[in-house]
């Protein structure tokens, strides 16, 4: 069982306590209804399936309840790091090997 | 009385202490701290078994974990029959019951062993190219008699009685394996006053100093030291020591299930103690200490009983006191078996010769042999076992061929070197590395914050691999911040050497020959299986192994992997790294069901949730549904009634007088905030801004696709508040998408959201009579049709304590429903179910309640609706706001095939037969006449007998549904074509009028 950090209550708890929810940083469009097709389809239903490092949104359903965002590596299942809803796209990760 | 195997003096068991226990019946003698294995050896018992596939008859290969053969059954009682129990893990208590397995009639004339003469039939991948004809034989014949013949022990008939214990431990080190090397570790890093758990699966520490008979660590006899050293580790308070459990998973960032046998060597356990305790432990080091498993010799009949590993023989001497023969010969390529020889001659044990595949070794052990005058023979094989039931004799050959000898032996110990047991480092996902010149896998690249030590680190003797451990400990425990110990590094002054050895077909057993030379015992998978796997096509080892079998099954081919591999990989022609090692997976050993499942069963399986009335219903009779987690009632019969008869009183006495039913399971959220019109407005097709305070409204609320996701009545308690309803099942992920939407899309919304379901009981009260049955109970609301229309909500006091009353209909009657804090729903229920009474009133259940809306047209979200329904497909597009510039969905209503003509929308439909009930789910068809396979246009999504109408009624999504009305269509069904009219969703009072009724 992983342990993930949540970035509210500020420590690592069981995953049992939270549940992914998506990939991170799809905003959604302030005028959605003026969406073309094509951009609504990138919006909604295009998702990136990366071996390595992939940004999602996780909840801490069974703690505080907050949505945070993680950066987890698919190839081994390691977080990253975790950080809070809203927060930019970390530049740098750290202990990145590239 | 001694068993005549039993060695007078040797061992360390007290011989005073016996324990009487019985094998296929027939009563033996053991004493305390036997094993089944040894007890039965002691005995003479060597045949325990029958092979898996050609059911040949196999005694015990092993002293541990890794038994391929002695799989027992083990009978306390009816419920208590554990099969495929390993003998040489068993421990012996007073009046232990085991059986054999695999065997008709008996385990010395056993009729499937026909196999082992028709085993070329029975070649590596047989399942997939023989009993392939005629095609009806394999459901009728082969299978059931494969299934028969086949197979492990036998499954009890009844529940498992016992309870299962489960304890999750955190520390600083934990230390894998309980050997000189784990002892170590343990030592040095307890030193450091961190918090160590030391496990081993055995029911002593020691591990292989049990039967290294010279070591000697600290000045005192190896396995003495090991046993003060567990004394010392136990007085710690930082320490916990649990023998018996084995680790069996390691799983992500250090967290490690143990398995601990609590209570199998118990002869009345008792009900107070559990059978077994799972460990979840999480370590902020793990210390992996697992040793290394000897390999068998691959030649021709190397399953015959009295055929086993030296390092056994030794173990069952040194430790348990038992020869396993008289007459022993030794196979080996490597020096480990000359201290088995050595030690079987000094207790008194004829040894008819050692057989050495390697051409002049030279070394202490080898001279002390000669001198005990044990013959040796450099160069050669043995090229076949004989006997069958037991081993008789042994051929040697020189390695290269030439003349051959037999000599008689009773049994024939077998070295081919050591495997590391790298089987829970490679499951933490650490890459093993192979040594070329060791020819062995060793940990190689960590993925965990863990380490090896000692002989599962490829470490040779035991002074290195003690070094290693408690330098390896000290360093855990500092990395996990302990202190600099004070202990003191214990000193080896003796122990053995275990390196070098073979791997593969020993010479007789090489390609070109066909002899059964077992590689994997437990699948009987020979030389000759894997390297026709090779042949016919499998070059990769995990096809090699899925073909033959080698390395599956319940031992998970502790001893056959790496000799499998070197055979593959010859045939191959590759060097064995390129052919690369299976992976090794959870659990190294089987593990129960029962300690996985713990405390989860029965009533403690999945949480079961009741609502406020539940007693009151139980007591009235009411026949019970699972909705979800909830326990709702379904119908309440009457004496005699059947469920067809309850329902359609209840529903007729709804609608002629009145009903209460229990709706307490509907979620129930709470949108409060200066912005919670805002946000309602965002999450539901609706307009809400314009919604009066006192009034509710029917919200559907969309995923961003467009589709249908929940649907409610929604009512406005203050222009800051909002209490929602939603589906009973969609509760949860309504307060997920909210919540997802609130805090991450539009967190500049000032809301907030609390869930209420627990906190409101609901009762509905429907029916004409249902304003007179509530009115007598309510203060400070006046419920006249002009003060309180239909859809309004009020506050006030019902029975003295606080309402929130909606007026509300989902049967189409004038209706109401009644929330209370939840702790007073029953006191409430029972007051409305007294006013009632008075007007004829009944209680209803689930099935009522659809029944009813059905006969309404009202859709159940999940039921009448499957996620790829719209509002308009459902008949609902008055509900959505068209003026709204933003709502959750509002994008995807407009993708082309959602504006697309053709969709399936939602319509009723009348049987032609009115008493035809149609079966939910059934599709649809516009011709019956048109060839299999046919177009469905649609399916049936509810479907009941209506006595209120006197008929059947369907709701059903049918291919541009409203576009049919009056349409004949057809529901092909195995018993014939049923013929159906589609008709509008509305059955009862069209126009509405009883909602004021």
């Amino acid at each position: 069982m992983l342990l993930i950090r949540c970035p509210y209550c500020e420590e690592e708890r069981p995953e049992l306590e939270f549940r992914n929810a998506g990939e991170a940083h799809i905003a959604r469009p302030t005028n959605i209804a003026a969406e073309s097709d094509d951009d609504f389809e990138k919006f909604f239903f295009i998702r990136a399936n990366p071996k390595g490092v992939i940004y999602e949104r996780w909840r801490h359903i069974h703690g505080c309840a907050r949505f945070f965002n993680a950066v987890r590596d698919t190839v081994t299942d390691k977080f990253v790091m975790t950080y809070k809803a809203g927060e930019p796209k970390p530049a740098k990760l750290p202990g990145a090997s590239k | 009385m001694n068993a005549v195997f039993r060695i007078s003096g040797a061992g360390r068991l007290s011989q005073a202490k016996t324990a009487s226990f019985s094998f296929d019946d027939k009563p033996y003698i053991g004493i305390e701290g036997d094993t089944l294995a040894s007890a039965l050896l002691a005995n003479g018992v060597h045949l325990v078994g029958r092979s898996f596939k050609y059911h040949r008859p196999r005694g015990f290969l092993s002293a541990g974990a890794e038994e391929p053969n002695a799989l027992v059954q083990i009978v306390r009682d009816d419920a208590r029959k554990t099969p495929n129990v390993r003998a040489t893990v068993q421990e012996l208590y007073d009046g232990l019951t085991a059986n054999s397995q695999n065997r008709w009639p008996s385990l010395a004339f056993d009729v499937g062993a026909v196999n082992d003469l028709a085993s070329p039939m029975f070649s590596a991948g047989f399942y997939y190219k023989t009993f392939m004809w005629p095609k009806w034989a394999w459901k009728d014949l082969y299978e059931p008699k494969i299934r028969a013949a086949a197979g492990l022990g036998v499954s009890p008939e009844k529940p498992d009685p016992d309870h299962y214990a489960a304890r999750y431990a955190h520390c600083e080190v934990l230390v894998l394996g309980g050997g000189a090397a784990g002892i170590a570790a343990a030592l040095a890093a307890a030193e450091t006053g961190v918090r160590v758990i030391l496990a081993d699966e055995q029911a002593e520490f020691g591990g292989s100093l049990r039967f290294e008979s010279g070591a000697r660590i600290d000045g005192q006899d190896g396995y003495a030291w090991a046993q003060a050293a567990i004394a010392k580790l136990k007085a710690m308070d930082n320490v916990r020591v649990l023998s018996r459990t084995t680790a069996f998973g390691y799983y992500a960032q250090n967290f490690v299930g143990l398995v601990e046998r609590v209570s199998d060597h118990l002869k009345n356990p008792g009900r107070e103690l559990a059978r077994e305790r799972l460990w979840q432990v999480r370590a902020n080091r793990v210390v992996i200490a697992t040793g290394a498993i000897e390999r068998h010799m691959v030649f021709a009949n190397n399953d015959r009983p009295g055929v086993m590993l030296a390092s056994a023989a030794r173990t069952y001497l040194n430790h348990y006191g038992v020869a396993v023969g008289r007459n022993v010969g030794v196979y080996t390529a490597n020096d480990s078996a000359y201290a088995a020889a050595i030690d079987l001659k000094k207790a008194g044990v004829n040894v008819a010769a050692i057989v050495d595949l390697r051409d002049n070794p030279a070394g202490p052990v080898i001279d002390e042999a000669r001198g005990l005058g044990i013959e040796i023979n450099f160069g050669r094989a043995v090229v076949s076992a004989g006997g069958k039931l037991r081993v008789s004799s042994m051929t040697v050959q020189p390695k290269n061929g030439g003349g051959e000898r037999t000599i008689p032996v009773d049994a024939i110990l077998m070295s081919a070197g050591w495997t590391p047991s790298v089987h829970l480092f490679s499951q933490s996902r650490g890459k093993v590395a192979f040594n070329d010149e060791t020819k062995r896998f060793v940990p190689g690249t960590y993925a965990q914050d863990c380490v090896s030590v000692g002989a599962c680190n490829g470490a040779d003797g035991l002074a290195a691999s003690v070094d290693e451990a408690y330098a390896a400990g000290a360093k855990a425990a500092k990395e996990a911040g302990g202190k600099i110990g004070k202990g003191a590094k214990p000193k080896v002054d003796a122990g053995e050497s275990w390196s070098r050895g073979m791997l593969g077909a020993a010479p007789g057993a090489g390609p070109g020959t066909t002899v059964k030379a077992f590689v994997d015992f437990q699948n009987d998978v020979t030389a000759k299986d894997i390297r026709q796997a090779v042949h016919e096509g499998m070059h990769s080892i995990e096809h090699v192994k899925r073909f033959t079998t080698n390395g599956m099954a319940t031992d998970q081919g502790k001893t056959s992997n790496m000799h499998g591999l070197a055979i593959a990989a010859e045939e191959l022609g590759k060097p064995i790294p390129q052919v690369g090692l299976t992976t090794f997976r959870a659990p190294y050993t089987p593990v129960t069901f029962g300690s996985i499942v713990g405390h989860a069963r029965g009533a403690l399986f999945d949480p079961t949730r009741r609502t406020a009335t539940h007693g009151w219903a139980a007591s009235h009779g009411a026949v019970f549904e699972d909705v979800g987690h909830w326990k709702r009632a379904w119908y309440f019969p009457k004496a005699g009634e059947d469920m067809h008869a309850a329902v359609n009183r209840e529903c007729v006495t709804v609608r002629k007088a009145g009903g209460l039913f229990d709706a307490s399971t509907l979620g129930k959220i709470e949108v409060v905030g200066p912005d919670a019109a805002k946000f309602m407005e965002l999450l539901y097709t609706n307009p809400w801004e314009k919604l009066e305070t006192g009034r509710c409204r029917y919200g559907i609320m969309l995923r961003e696709d467009g589709f249908i996701y929940d649907d409610g009545v929604v009512g406005r308690l203050a222009p800051d508040r909002f209490h929602v309803t939603t589906t009973t099942g969609g509760a949860p992920r309504v307060m997920n998408h909210m919540e997802d939407y609130l805090q991450t899309e539009f967190p500049h919304l000032n809301v907030w959201l609390t869930s209420i379901t627990e906190q409101w009981a609901v009762i509905a009260v429907q029916g004409p009579k249902s304003r007179d049955i509530i009115a007598p109970l309510v203060e400070g609301i006046d419920m006249s049709d002009e003060a309180m229309p239909h859809m309004s909500v009020r506050e006030g006091k019902i029975c003295g304590v606080p309402t929130r009353l909606f007026r509300m209909s989902f049967t189409g009657e004038r209706g109401f429903e009644v929330n209370v804090p939840a702790d007073y729903g029953e006191a409430v229920w029972e007051a409305l179910w007294a006013e009632g009474r008075k007007h004829g009133a009944t209680a209803y259940g689930t099935e009522t309640m659809h029944v009813l809306r059905a006969e309404k047209g009202y859709i159940i979200v999940g039921q009448d609706t499957d996620g790829t329904v719209t509002p308009n497909d459902a008949g609902l597009d008055w509900a959505v706001g068209k003026k709204k510039t933003d709502f959750v969905g509002i994008r995807g209503l407009t993708r082309p095939d959602l504006v697309a003509k053709g969709r399936k929308q939602l319509v009723g439909l009348k049987t032609k037969d009115p008493k035809v009930v149609l079966e939910e789910g059934a599709q649809i068809v516009a011709d019956p006449k048109q060839p299999i396979p046919m177009k469905m246009i649609g399916h049936v999504t509810s479907s009941y007998w209506s006595e209120n109408c006197g008929r059947s009624i369907a709701l059903a999504l049918v291919a541009g549904g409203r576009d049919r009305m009056g349409e004949t269509l057809y529901v092909p069904m195995p018993n014939g074509t049923i013929e159906v009219e589609v008709t509008g969703m509305v059955f009862v009072d069209e126009k509405g009028e009883r909602l004021n009724g």
